[in-house]
């Protein structure tokens, strides 16, 4: 059991280790064993200001999306939660559809509407595309979040006096925030990751993974997997900072 | 108006505008035609759904994605249900760091992983020249890259950790004094797994199962970037149909087939897993 388990593992970050390990290989992708060792990969990709100014429009993306997909996501979800209204079931199905359609799909549907009523393809229409597709994350974490909330506080607060907004800003925002920050986190992640639904939205400015993707197609390079280890220090980085997020909030509480 | 409501009006206008009618703009489209000179004409016909319902094409690439997602699910149910296993009953005090190591890899971009995954089974690459190395193979084994085989190795690798967390949280509900009570009545290990902790853990491996197989189904780039000609699923038609071969109308009328048969699936399998909870 434990050596099916090491395998297991093993399979799941191997390609992992291989990429970084590459990333120093002065050869080239490939080629085993690895020999002579160097950073001219790092050096030749801190220099690519291409890659850079895409790295900086993912930036630009991600955070407006984190910001839109909260926005709609959290009001969303706390109406689904603690209201009913007709056409509820139906809405919920419509916010969470993304999760399950594949993003091609959502991505031609926004690239003719974008079409249709004549705007130009640009970063914004990656922005509102990455919102509309997250929104059915950020709003599926936090349904889980209030799920968890303890509703007697709310009740209580309530009985107390407060009015439903101030419940909502001194009890259910407070209650939610480590849930919120954990949101956040993992749709800026996905977002600086996405590549289905921008693939038709972007106009002339790319995207971090739209930038990489269209190098790959013309063949791979060292310097890809430079990038893709730094992209991977950035993910483990992320990680271990909402985990830490985590383990103060539980300490603190 | 209160402010509350104008703050609930936000997501609902979103919603609407950029969710609820693109849909419907897709589905419009599928109905309508290009002219000669590749402008579209709207003017609702069913010659898109025809062209698709004749052209054999399309049900073949249909019936290999399908096949393609149905090898990713069922790797990814083997890989990954005896770990669940593993973690909920044997780790043992190491067990919420490897359930984190399963998470891990979620969190780091696809475009990486499957990149990885290109490095790893090229002519030049590491797989081909460790073999070559070590004289297991006299030449580069060619089928390792751009086929059916790299993508659904790549998809396994991405959608295991899907089919592990559900696995886990339905684990997990089992009592454990359900497990015990039939180890002293007399059950052997194996009965004890087939009679009490699969039945139970169906739900969890519906779910996982659900997720995976449909973004498998509905992926593009792995093909792209891993697989050969051999291996074009259907979202990379409808990738082609918006790009290249420049026809939205016939591209809408796949990309609705995908929407309606994703839709079917989720039906069917909530379907189940409320039969099962239930039962």
């Amino acid at each position: 059991m434990k050596a099916y388990a090491a395998a297991v593992y093993a399979f799941l970050y191997l390609p992992i280790v291989v990429l970084v390990v590459y990333s120093f290989n002065r050869d080239g992708v490939g080629g085993f064993p690895p020999q002579h060792w160097t950073l001219d990969w790092y050096r030749i990709l801190f220099a690519d200001s291409a890659m850079w100014s895409a790295v900086s429009n993912s930036a630009i993306v991600a955070f407006s999306t984190v910001v839109l997909s909260m926005l709609i996501g959290f009001p969303a979800a706390y109406a689904l939660d603690r209201y009913s209204f007709p056409g509820k079931a139906a809405l919920q199905r419509l916010v969470l559809l993304p999760l399950i359609v594949p993003g091609v799909i959502t991505g031609i549907s926004l690239l003719l509407l974008t079409v249709s009523s004549g705007f130009h393809l640009s970063l914004l229409t990656v922005i509102i595309g990455h919102s509309t597709a997250l929104t059915a994350v950020a709003a599926t974490e936090i349904l889980a979040g209030l799920a968890k909330l303890d509703r007697s506080l709310e009740e209580a607060s309530a009985d107390l006096g407060a009015t439903p907004i101030q419940t909502l800003t001194r009890v259910v925002l407070p209650g939610l925030r480590t849930s919120l920050l954990g949101t956040a986190l993992l749709v800026f992640t996905l977002s600086m990751d996405e590549i289905a639904v921008t693939f038709f939205l972007i106009g002339r400015e790319n995207t971090l993974p739209l930038e990489i993707w269209s190098r790959l197609r013309r063949g791979a390079t060292p310097e890809m997997n430079a990038i893709a280890t730094l992209i991977f220090l950035f993910s483990v980085i992320t990680i271990f900072l909402s985990q830490w997020l985590m383990t103060r909030e539980v300490s603190t509480q | 108006m209160t402010r509350a409501r104008l703050v609930t009006l936000l997501p609902f206008a979103w919603i609407a505008l950029f969710l609820f009618t693109p849909y419907c703009l897709l589905f419009c489209y599928s109905f309508w035609s290009l002219d000669a000179g590749q402008q579209v004409i709207r003017h609702a016909t069913l010659a898109n759904y025809l062209h698709l319902a004749t052209t054999p094409l399309y049900f073949t690439v249909i019936l290999r994605s399908m096949r393609i997602a149905f090898s990713v699910v069922s790797l990814s149910l083997l890989i990954g249900y005896p770990l669940a296993c593993f973690l909920v009953f044997h780790a043992g005090k190491y067990r919420r760091i490897l359930y984190q190591a399963v998470i891990i890899p979620l969190w780091i971009s696809y475009l990486v992983r499957a990149y990885a995954w290109k490095v790893i089974f090229g002519n030049e690459g590491v797989l081909n020249t460790l073999l070559l190395w070590c004289h297991a193979i006299p030449h580069p084994l060619g089928f390792l890259l751009y086929s059916p085989f790299a993508v659904i190795v790549t998809l396994t690798h991405i959608y295991v950790p899907f089919v592990v967390l559900p696995v886990v949280a339905s684990l997990e509900k089992i009592p454990h004094e359900l497990i015990e009570s039939s180890s002293d009545l007399g059950a052997t290990a194996w009965q004890t797994f087939t009679r009490v902790i699969l039945p139970l853990s169906l739900p969890g491996v519906l779910s996982g199962a659900t997720f995976a197989f449909l973004l498998s189904f509905g992926d593009f780039l792995a093909p792209l970037l891993l697989g050969g000609p051999s291996s074009v699923m259907i979202a990379n038609i409808v990738a082609n149909l918006f790009g290249a071969d420049y026809n939205w109308p016939l591209g809408a009328a796949v990309a609705v087939l995908i929407l309606v048969m994703v839709l079917v699936i989720v039906t069917i399998t909530q379907r189940l897993e409320r039969r099962w909870r239930s039962a």
